[in-house]
């Protein structure tokens, strides 16, 4: 009865281009792996002297940071700069919004400056997906975490992590493990990790942090950490806020890494090879100990510098999309005059 | 004024009658099925041929607007768009603002409805001062001006206790009362059915227990007091097995739906669509399929739009941070027909949820074209296709997602009291 609104099918152009990054959802693996593709090639730049590339000069991006995040922000800049883009910085957590100004006031008043491109962070799930269908659909939006929903960036920089460490994805072992309710990271790696056809996907956490219905991301699910872990390949920790220990989910902090941290004794289940990720910032002694974290198994390091590579290729894949469908209406315009 | 309906399947269910007959309509009654009454010189004829005549529909909750809010709508714009939906008869529910804890404010929203004249509007009290769940609102005296029955609508009483002695003084007085059941603490800050859907959008779910626990809770305090209660807006398949163990118990409970209930379910939410946001939220295929066997069973008496219309605002933001609600009252008939169309119920069956069955919970004479009942009702095409747009839709609210969607089955024709109110 209703046409279909789903958020894959708004960041794709007629084509099949990407020219919004909202999720990983319903991405065909092809696309997946041009971003795996591209940023790799953009890793390798990044060592060099040189490290600007001129994809997005004249382009004005503008990041929207609506929820606290000095990480984040600072990699998808950078990205922004070394494409030899125009950077304009809002962190709008405490100006407009206070003010009363409506979301989608304050976009059209930043589409009206003539931004090309919208890095979104907000702490409403779907917020990318309501700016991109409703509100400035011909400006490029990059989903940089949106409530629980999505953290596509994220994902995607864990995926080509994983696969600049270990190879094909289709022999892997993979488990996710932690606070998967309030994760829009573990959201979009569950998606990604599907697609992209991973042997196996485990999540390892209490109930109290496990969505309803986990089971139809086609993962299998451990409440034991030492059963979820054993021969695993990679071990990718979520973080765990605070505040959860207040809100009944947890008992405290002790008993939480006791149960889940993954620590050098845990990890011995784990294949010899095994390695291990975090999607920053790390709560030492909470999710995963400080050995760990620094050990020889620890990738976490690399991720922040694949960020930045998977960040400019979604940029530049999205602006290009834009570019397309722009000059699609365009010829698509000249010839009904004819 | 007399009027001749001429050539219409009138079907009342509370006659048992569903057959191809004449009206006959004079001074505001009905006063004539079939045979031409002596002396009779209709000053119009109405021709329903090919079509089906019915008691005008009884809608068990709809939101106005006003007092308080006429940026959402007014009692003269959501009237009109009731009548729009052969509805003639309207429960409202107290949470306007003020809320209907004084008799001023319940014969402030009777007085507006009657001068503008296009459909019946019955309030609903508030159960509690200011629905803070503490103190009792005046229920005699609102009763006595004009307030149907009484609820906390969705501000449920915390209290255990203050709830007892509500229904207590309830009994005492014979006095009807609704609950649109939901357990705050399981609701949280929860915006749609906890499920798969929610859980891969990110949504914060709202699970089937955040009612089922509140309905078995007010269950047993009416079971304690005897009082005449009423369950409105059922979601979960789990509440309508709850309210059918409980009438057969003989516990003195009825149950109503909303029509978009009947159809939507969580899955619409995909795409994150402001427009499917609603309370309760649309929930899983078996809890709609659960509803609709309530209805078929008689669980459910009755079929209502839980209209509830928003301005444009409200509905442009990530999906939580919006209102809730959908406007309803226009497309409550067509929605509900898919239950004939779908094979669940008979015609006749259909029409009885929607206006005898919904008179009988209230216990109002109302819902029938026996001779001698005024003339509320409504003529309506089963087969006409239509696709709502903003500016047809008389609601101030044009928050529905069938904008645009074709929809079979449109009313032509609603008198209330022998008066046409709408024409198409």
């Amino acid at each position: 009865m209703f046409e279909s609104k789903q958020p894959h099918r708004v960041q794709l152009t007629a084509n099949g281009q990407l020219k919004h990054f909202i999720t990983t959802e319903g991405l065909p693996i092809e696309l997946l792996t041009e971003i795996l593709d591209t940023a790799d090639s953009f890793v390798d730049m990044g060592a060099q002297q040189v490290k600007k590339v001129p994809l997005l000069r004249g382009r004005t991006v503008a990041n929207l940071f609506f929820e606290n995040s000095t990480r984040t922000l600072s990699t998808f800049e950078l990205a922004a700069k070394r494409l030899s883009a125009d950077v304009l910085n809002l962190n709008i957590a405490t100006s407009s919004t206070k003010k009363g100004e409506t979301l989608k006031d304050t976009l059209m008043t930043l589409a009206a400056m003539q931004s090309d491109m919208f890095v979104v962070r907000h702490s409403d799930s779907g917020a990318a997906h309501f700016i991109a269908s409703e509100v400035t659909p011909g400006v490029a939006i990059i989903n940089a975490g949106d409530g629980r929903h999505a953290h596509p960036t994220q994902a995607m920089l864990d995926m080509l992590t994983i696969r600049r460490h270990k190879g094909d994805f289709t022999k892997l072992r993979i488990a996710v493990v932690g606070d998967v309710l309030h994760s829009r990271v573990a959201r979009s790696q569950l998606h990604a990790l599907r697609t992209l056809g991973a042997a196996e996907v485990r999540v390892i956490a209490p109930r109290t942090l496990l969505p309803r219905d986990v089971e139809s991301f086609g993962v299998k699910v451990y409440q034991d950490l030492t059963e979820g872990l054993r021969d695993v390949d990679v071990v990718m920790t979520l973080r765990l806020q605070r505040e959860r220990m207040t809100s009944a989910l947890l008992p405290s902090e002790s008993e939480y890494f006791k149960l889940y941290g993954i620590s050098d004794d845990r990890l011995a289940f784990a294949h010899p090879e095994a390695i291990v990720m975090h999607p920053g910032p790390i709560n030492r002694g909470v999710e995963i100990s400080s050995a760990v974290a620094d050990g020889r198994r620890s990738v976490i390091l690399d991720q922040v510098t694949n960020g930045i590579a998977v960040r400019m290729a979604v940029m530049s894949m999205a602006m290009s999309g834009q570019q397309a469908e722009r000059q699609a209406a365009i010829e698509g315009a000249t010839t009904d005059e004819a | 004024m007399k009027l001749k309906i001429a050539g219409g399947r009138v079907i009342d269910p509370a006659q048992k009658l569903d057959k191809v007959v004449d009206l006959y309509i004079d001074d505001g009654a009905v006063v004539a099925l079939g045979e031409q009454p002596e002396n009779f010189v209709a000053e119009e004829v109405i021709d329903a041929s090919g079509q089906i005549v019915a008691p005008g529909f009884i809608d068990l909750c709809a939101e106005l607007g006003e007092p308080g809010q006429t940026r959402r709508g007014t009692i003269a714009s959501e009237t009109a768009a009731a009548a729009a939906g052969g509805i003639t008869t309207l429960v409202t529910p107290p949470t306007t603002s003020p809320v209907v804890d004084t008799t001023a404010v319940a014969e402030l929203i009777q007085d507006r409805a009657l001068d503008s004249g296009f459909a019946r509007v019955l309030p609903l009290g508030a159960l509690t001062k200011g629905l803070e769940g503490e103190q009792l609102a005046p229920l005699h005296a609102l009763a006595t001006s004009g307030c149907i029955g009484f609820t906390n609508a969705r501000e449920p009483i915390a209290s255990s206790l203050v709830l007892l002695r509500a229904l207590e003084y309830a009994a005492t007085h014979d006095l009807l009362v609704v609950f649109q059941a939901e357990d705050r603490t399981l609701v949280a800050n929860g915006c749609m059915h906890e499920g798969s859907t929610s859980t891969r959008l990110g949504l914060v779910g709202i699970p089937a227990a955040a009612e089922t626990i509140e309905v078995s809770r007010c269950l047993l305090l009416v079971e304690e007091t005897g009082v005449r209660a009423h369950f409105g807006q059922l979601s979960c398949a789990g509440s309508v097995t709850l309210i059918e163990q409980a009438r057969l118990r003989g516990l003195p409970v009825t149950a109503d739906v909303s029509a978009h209930q009947l159809l939507l379910i969580d899955e619409n939410v995909d795409g994150f669509d402001s427009l499917f946001h609603v309370n309760p939220p649309l929930r899983s295929a078996s809890d709609r399929d659960g509803l609709r066997n309530g209805l078929v069973t008689g669980t459910i008496a009755a079929i209502c739009s839980d209209h509830q219309p928003q301005d444009e605002i409200a509905k442009e933001a990530p999906f939580a941070a919006t209102e809730i609600g959908m406007s309803s009252l226009e497309t409550l008939l067509p929605l509900s027909l898919i239950m004939v169309d779908e094979g669940w119920l008979e015609m006749s069956d259909l029409i009885d949820r929607l206006s005898r069955g919904p008179a009988k919970i209230l216990g109002i004479e109302a819902g029938t074209l026996e001779v001698g009942s005024a003339a509320d009702l409504c003529i309506f095409d089963p087969e006409m296709r239509w696709s709502p747009t903003a500016d047809q839709l008389r609601s101030k609210g044009k928050n529905t997602p069938f904008k645009r969607i074709e929809l079979k089955g449109r009313v032509t024709l609603t008198l209330l009291g022998g008066i046409p109110v709408f024409r198409l």
